[in-house]
This record gives C-alpha cells, structure tokens and sequence, in this order.
C-alpha cells in the first residue's frame, strides 16, 4: 500500500507525502545518493529494507537480502569500498550483531550509514516499543578506542533532514555514521516535503589523481587526516585490513602504526566538531532549567518547556542531533548560566552521564527515565520542571 | 487548534490503516499539521491495538493523545483502557457488539453503534469495520473534507478493494445519521 502512494508520487511534482520516520531514511538516501543496501529484517526497521528493496533496484542501485545482521555489515563495507554509498537498517538485537564489523568499517575508513531503530533491549526485549537504549552501545558497542558518529532525529522531517546529513559525514570522514531513531519516530508518520536531491548538498568522498595510480598509497597522511580514496577495481591496487596498518595498508605489527593510525581516526572528527555536532535550543538568555533531550523525547521536552514559559517559568530546551561526538564544551558552557539541567530519556540513564562529566558541578543535572516501552508524556517532564523551579 | 484522535481496537481490525488513512487525508489541505502514530503488539492478529491521528494548524510537538477529541472503540477491553483518557466534551465512539453502557452512560456524546455488524451484513466483509468507523468519525471532523478522506481511502487501501472501503464508509455516515434523527 505504501509503495502505491510513493510511486503515485513519484510522478508528479508533488514531493509533499505522508511518511513514516523509517519510510524517511529511504526518501533521504535516496536524495543523498544511496546505492547500496544490505540487512536482515527486523521490527521496528523492516520498512526501511522494504522500501529500499522496492526502490533501489529501479534507480540501478542493489538491494541484498543477507542471512543476517553479520554478514549484511560485512556486505554493506565491502560495497563502500567498491565505491558505493552504502546502508544498512536494524534494531536493537541486530545491532548487537554488526559491532564486530562496524569496527573494522572504522578501521578500513569505510564510509557507509547503519540505521538502528531502538526497540526496547536486552535481547528481544519488547519488539514494537521504543527505547534510547543503545544510545552508549552506539558509542562503545564495538571493541577498542575509535572514533564515531551518531546521528537521533525527532521528527520525519529531521529524519529526512540527518539520513542525507549521515551519507554526507560518512563520505566526508570516511567514516560509518549511526543514525539513531526510536521505535516512535521509525513508525510515526507525518507530513512532509521531501526534497529533490538539487536542493540540498551532497559530499562524496575524496578521490585520488589518476596520475597517483601507480605511486599509490590508500592510508597517505595528509593534512585533513582524510586519505583520499578510490574504488577497488578501478585500478588502485591496495590492501584493508581491521589490523593497524601503515600508509600502504599493510600491517607491520609495529606499535608506532598503532599510535599514528589512532591518532589520525580520532583527529579527524575531533578536528571538526564544529561540521559535526548539530544542535537546536530555543533559549531566552534567561534560563534558570534547561531540559536537554534527544530524539522523540525532544517533542515532550520542548512541549513541558512552552507550558512552563506559560507559567511563568525561566525554562529552555536543547535538543542533540548529534548525539556522538557528544557536546562537551556546549554543555559546559550551558552549566555555567543555568542551575538545573534536566535529562529524559527512554532508558535507565546513558547520555546523562555525559551532561554530568560536562557540567562538571556547575549545573544540578537530573534525569527522567523510563525503560518500560512506554514514553515521557510532556506533564512527567513539567512536574520535575515546578519542583526543581522552587 | 490541536484534535486528538484515537482509534482502538483488536490487533487485524484496521485500526492502524484507518489512522493512516485519516492521517493521509489532511495532505489535501497545505495548512493542515498531522502526526499519526501506532501502538501494537508482536502479534499480527490479536492484542491490543491502537492509532492516534493529532491535527493541528501549527507544528506538532507531543505527538501522542492526552486527551481524546474522539474515541473510537472496536473492543471491551478498548473502552476499558482508554474510556477515561477523552476531553469533557469528547466524543467516543463504541461498537454495540460489548454493553459499553456501564461507561457514563449519562455522557452526552456516547454512541453505541453497529459498526461490525454493518460491516458484516451491510458490506459482507467484517474486516471493512474499519471504514464503517472512519464513516462515523468524519460527521465529528469538520475540519477534513469528506472528499478528502474518501481520496485517502482510494490511495491507502488494497488494489482492488476500492469500492468495497468507500461502501463502508458510506454506511457509517449513515449509521451516525440515522442515530441522530
């Protein structure tokens, strides 16, 4: 049924649609040039494999099937490095599975965008209920240091809005974005405009000189610790491995690689946080709480705060788009002018361990949790609002 | 203005569809803002199930019912649950197949209607019960054009099935109608 609507669409010029959030993630691949994908169904996800099954193939791209989550990793880092723009969807569960891999797509700089709709966890948990639960598992899921991106829209326009902003970071940073919904925004619909892909910008990855070809070395320090990078099979020989390398991608098993290459991972999204981390607030200058949220809990932040500004209460929101690199000198800085800061979250409390190490004391931080499949509601968020307002 | 709709049932009653549809419906009015959102179980059949369709004329924030401007009620069990979440003057909207008459029974916008039962014998398809409620419901939303939901119907349901749902929907208009007379 779905479909019906989006190829009725599709012909016209019309590109206003009622959409699910993980109908969203494909509308917005597909602007930003998505070309790749492979995954395993999954609720609360699977729209986002059907929709791209039904549409890939139509534009000359390739949709996969895989046996599971593993392997659909696997698939989409080896479609990267073959020059496709590639992307996967999961949950919870599935997530669990693709870490391994996700750790090697960081190691061999393999840009590409995992989805991971949040369902309630551990294990199978609650399948159709949402949760922020994977919100440190996006950060740390897989072993070792490494460099990350994640990515939590609130709404379907957002969805639209980071699913285009994710390919362009992982092509720009060579990198392998997380874009974290939650089982609220994967399945809620709302209406929405989606762009055409002239409107908005698009980055694709740095490519090496033809001239380089036979002087050619894939993992070349360079002055934005982005190694220029060119599709396997076109005539570039070279070598990925998940082992530290040097410029060659060979390993050599020398500890200095290992320190030189985590360097460069790291330098290149800690350079450029300011590119990275996207956050909305609407403040007033005046604020005494600040309620700092993501994802579909935003809606009944930002909804608790317009009811307290009616009462008369200095409030304001924040809401993180950009969910890894976490905001550490803008939460500072917040903590310094405000006295409460107030962090929900459909968890037992993850991110607010970061707005604590920011605020450093500055600011009493407290948090609202709910772990049970069931959301905030706006009045859970106000109340803790008049009692930390006394 | 802000209208809160929710629609329950039993998981394979269309539920679901009929807030798409609904939701679908205000893409014909460019000042009209909607957010539909779904609750449901693992099951495909069975356990509960609930959409909630939120209009307003300005950006959504909280995208779930508070309270309900309507409630629409396939089961027992739905009434039970979500009988109390509706405004004062609230309108809710139970099929007649459960008592439904312990639930204020002096509340002045309560209607007990045959929605399945029009499905089944007026359409001869119980799973139609759907439209028969989203009939009912379009005679309390005077801010979506019949016309357009009637269009939303036509591009959400099956291929084929077109004028079976439009049928339906025809008759809970006039299901409501002839109540009221």
């Amino acid at each position: 049924m779905t479909n019906k609507i989006l190829s009725e669409q599709d012909k016209t010029s019309d590109r206003v649609m009622l959409l699910q959030g993980d109908e969203a993630v494909v509308e917005g691949g597909l602007v930003a040039g998505a070309s790749f994908f492979a995954g395993y169904p999954i609720t609360p996800a699977s729209e986002i494999a059907e929709g791209f099954a039904q549409k890939l193939p139509a534009q000359g791209g390739k949709f996969i099937q895989m046996e599971d989550e593993i392997a659909s990793m696997g698939c989409v880092i080896g479609a990267s490095l073959a020059g496709e723009k590639a992307i996967t969807a999961t949950s919870g569960p599935g997530f669990s599975l693709k870490q391994e891999n996700l750790g090697l797509g960081i190691m061999v700089e393999a840009p590409c965008v995992v989805v991971n709709v949040q369902r309630v966890g551990p294990s199978t948990g609650l399948p159709t209920s949402p949760s922020q639960g994977d919100v440190m598992q996006a950060r740390w899921g897989t072993h070792g240091d490494h460099p990350i991106i994640a990515l939590s829209p609130s709404t379907v326009k957002e969805t639209i809005e980071l699913t285009i902003k994710s390919f362009n970071m992982a092509e720009k940073y060579r990198i392998p974005v997380i874009l974290l919904l939650d089982e609220i925004v994967g399945h809620m619909r709302e209406k929405v405009r989606v762009p055409a892909p002239a409107e908005v910008e698009l980055i694709t990855r740095k490519r090496p000189a033809a001239e380089d070809r036979d002087n050619f070395y894939p993992y070349l320090e360079t002055a934005d610790h982005i190694p220029p990078m060119p599709d396997y099979g076109e005539g570039f020989r070279y070598h990925s491995t998940g082992l530290f390398h040097d410029k060659t991608g060979f390993p050599r098993g020398k500890t200095e690689d290992a320190k030189k290459l985590m360097d460069r991972l790291m330098a290149k999204i800690e350079e450029n946080l300011q590119d990275i981390i996207i956050i909305e607030d609407e403040l007033q200058g005046d604020e005494e709480i600040i309620v700092l949220s993501y994802g579909s809990t935003a809606r009944s932040a930002i909804s608790a705060v317009r009811q307290a500004r009616e009462l008369g209460i200095k409030a304001g929101w924040v809401k993180l788009k950009t969910v890894w690199p976490f905001a550490e000198s803008y939460v500072a800085e917040i903590s310094n002018k405000v006295e409460k800061i107030i962090v929900p979250e459909l968890n037992r409390g993850q991110l607010i361990g970061e707005v604590k190490k920011a605020a450093a004391g500055n600011a009493e931080v407290s948090g609202i949790n709910k772990y049970d499949g069931t959301i905030i509601p706006p009045d859970e968020i106000l109340t803790r609002i008049k009692e930390v307002s006394k | 203005m802000r209208k809160e709709i929710r629609l329950s049932g039993a998981g394979g009653q269309g539920m679901i569809l009929a807030g798409i549809i609904l939701a679908e419906a205000s893409l014909f009015d460019p000042e009209l803002y909607v957010v539909q959102t779904q609750s449901y179980g693992p099951e495909s059949r069975g356990g509960a199930s609930r959409a909630e369709v939120i209009f307003s004329n300005e950006p959504i924030d909280y995208p779930k019912v508070v309270k309900a401007d309507i409630l629409v009620c396939l089961t027992e069990e739905s009434l039970e649950k979500y009988g109390e979440e509706v405004t004062d003057e609230g309108v809710v909207i139970a099929d007649d197949s459960f008592g439904g008459g312990y639930y204020h029974p002096e509340r002045a916008n309560f209607y007990s209607l045959p929605i399945i039962t029009t499905a089944r014998e007026e359409i001869g398809l119980e799973v139609t019960a759907n439209m028969v409620a989203l009939g009912v419901v379009d005679s309390f939303l005077p801010e979506i054009d019949s016309s357009c939901l009637e269009r939303a119907i036509e591009r959400r349901v099956p291929q084929g099935t077109e004028e079976k749902n439009l049928a339906a929907f025809q008759a809970g208009q006039e299901l409501l109608a002839n109540v009221i007379e």
